[in-house]
């Protein structure tokens, strides 16, 4: 029983690290670079939906509709501002941008009256409310975590798959200049990668401050979700889901079979061991032939 | 009126002039090939029709409308399909989205579905790996993927980038052969640029030849075909003797 609980409980952390994963590889296939602001999308995010819910009196689904696609829109504009200027110059300077920009929003967030340098909960519907289900205590935030995330991944799916539009974002991300060549709108492309990458943070950024409260930090969650992403490959948008969980699953079981402190190690031992071991990830694509 | 006129363009990567005051035509329903060595520019001429890099000065007519600096969206939506050299498919989409996302622009589904058989059509093996990704291709096939997703754009104009590259004779023969026949039977004008100029010469009706910039011959393909200069340039039929020698001196003065 108790591993099934703590199991349950690995998967929803897991799942947490697994939308910050899926934010940064989505804009890793487009740009080639990490996105370091990642995590703090997120927090703003968290933000937004506590300025509609709790100082706005919204109610929590329109609140967390708000969020999502005001940090749609905080993502485009940030391409247009930011990113786009920079097109074509190396990765290193769309990395140093990304760097700026999460110091900015985190700094900015303080700044804000309401937001400040305090920790705030986010009164969510599942907040502190469990689910009893044959002798298994599990906590509704966690499910909710969890069935958000399955959602939001058969979307995307849906989305990458299916719509003209979306595979048209993974011609881009494969090849930009034959893209550019059949006629696909690069710039909308990547105007739309970083609203999605956003509004993924946005999710994510919700599904957290019930179990970890909403403050101007809380984007240092970025740094559990890179070893998810490299475990997954970092070019895989399946691979960083399940690299999440595993990273999940780790940390929670490392922290109750071995010590409070392996919990935060863990993670990284297990980055390390991936990058010397199998470098290109679990689940990464094969090599491209040409550039 | 020529389907696309090009006019005195010029076109610069950095300070580094690339097309120097190149003008040429393409008659509809023509095959006109644009011969010469590495860096002569050819490529560069290409990426300025469809408007990947913007010329600093001349224009460019197609159909009647200038299109010189528009956004490659735009000019694909105009009519004009680029099969890029080195082929450039989308390695990890299957075929059949590789062949829809040439036709990205356009918005007509039935149509789009038409041409889907129409380039099953002409090339049997892409419908046979149409669900495989286009990685797993060999480089003839993944030419042909180049090809038919450029069709899938239902272009008035296509421009072809070095299709031989890297392939056998006889493949080159059969694609070559295929182009002809969508220039036939489509109506499809196509500018096809080429350093295997014996092939392309048998297959064109016009060309014109590109050294450093700038164009330093242009005739019918059959005149080209039979010119000295061309002949010991690109078809390899070098000459003997002073006549050769004094030959190679004419070429130089090209520049």
């Amino acid at each position: 029983m108790l591993i099934i609980q703590l199991a349950i409980n690995g998967i929803a952390v897991g799942c947490i690290y697994a939308l910050v994963a899926l934010g940064l590889v989505l804009i890793y296939k487009a740009t080639e670079a990490v996105n370091f602001a990642q995590g703090d999308l997120m927090m703003l995010g968290a933000f937004f939906a506590l300025t509609f819910i709790s100082f706005g009196g919204l109610p929590f689904w329109v609140g967390l509709a708000l969020a999502i696609i005001g940090m749609a829109a905080v993502g485009m504009i940030m391409e247009r501002l930011v990113l786009r200027p920079i097109l074509g110059q190396p990765q290193f300077a769309v990395i140093m941008v990304t760097i700026g920009v999460g110091f900015i929003l985190r700094s900015g967030a303080t700044m804000i009256p309401g937001w400040g340098t305090s920790s705030q909960a986010l009164p969510t519907p599942f907040s502190n409310q469990t689910l009893d289900v044959a002798g298994l205590v599990m906590a509704q935030e966690h499910l909710a975590i969890i069935g958000a995330t399955v959602i939001l991944c058969a979307l995307l799916y849906g989305f990458f798959r299916h719509t003209r539009f979306g595979i048209a974002m993974q011609a881009a991300s494969q090849n930009q200049l034959a893209a550019a060549y059949m006629g696909i709108p690069i710039k909308r492309v990547s105007a739309a990668t970083w609203a999605i990458a956003a509004a993924v943070a946005a999710l994510g950024g919700v599904l957290l401050a019930p179990i970890a409260l909403v403050e101007a930090n809380m984007g240092f969650v970025v740094l559990k979700a890179f070893p998810a992403a490299v475990l997954g490959g970092f070019a895989s948008l399946p691979g960083a889901v399940i690299g999440g969980v595993v990273i999940g699953l780790i940390e929670v079981f490392s922290g109750r079979y071995i010590s409070d402190t392996a919990r935060n190690l863990a993670p990284f031992v297990v980055l390390l061991a991936v990058l010397v071991i199998r470098p290109e990830g679990l689940f990464a694509e094969p090599k491209k032939r040409r550039a | 009126m020529a389907l696309l006129e090009i006019r005195n363009i010029e076109t610069y990567y950095g300070p580094v002039a690339a097309i120097r005051g190149v003008s040429l035509d393409v008659e509809e329903g023509k095959i006109v090939t644009l011969l010469g060595g590495n860096g002569a520019g050819k490529t560069t001429l290409l990426r300025t029709i469809s408007g990947i890099v913007d010329p600093q000065k001349g224009t460019v007519a197609f159909a009647g409308a200038m299109i010189q600096g528009a956004d490659p969206d735009a000019i694909v939506l105009k009519g004009i399909a680029h099969v890029p050299e080195g082929r450039e498919v989308f390695p990890f989409l299957s075929v059949r989205d590789n062949l829809r996302m040439g036709a990205y622009t356009r918005r007509d589904p039935d149509g789009v579905a038409k041409d889907l058989e129409l380039v099953f059509g002409y090339f049997p093996i892409l419908r046979e790996r149409a669900e495989l990704a286009a990685s797993q291709l060999s480089g003839g096939q993944q030419q042909m993927l180049a090809i038919g997703r450029a069709v899938m754009a239902r272009p008035k104009l296509m421009l072809l980038d070095e299709p031989s590259l890297g392939l056998s004779p006889l493949l080159v023969k059969q694609i070559f052969g295929i182009v002809q026949r969508i220039n036939r039977e489509q109506g499809v004008s196509v500018l096809l640029v080429e350093q295997n100029a014996r092939m392309a010469l048998q297959v064109a009706d016009f060309g014109y030849v590109l050294e450093l910039g700038r164009i330093v011959m242009e005739n019918t393909a059959a005149k080209l075909m039979e010119s000295e200069d061309v002949s010991e340039a690109y078809l390899g039929n070098k000459q003997q003797g002073v006549r050769g020698e004094r030959r190679w001196r004419r070429k130089k003065q090209w520049r």
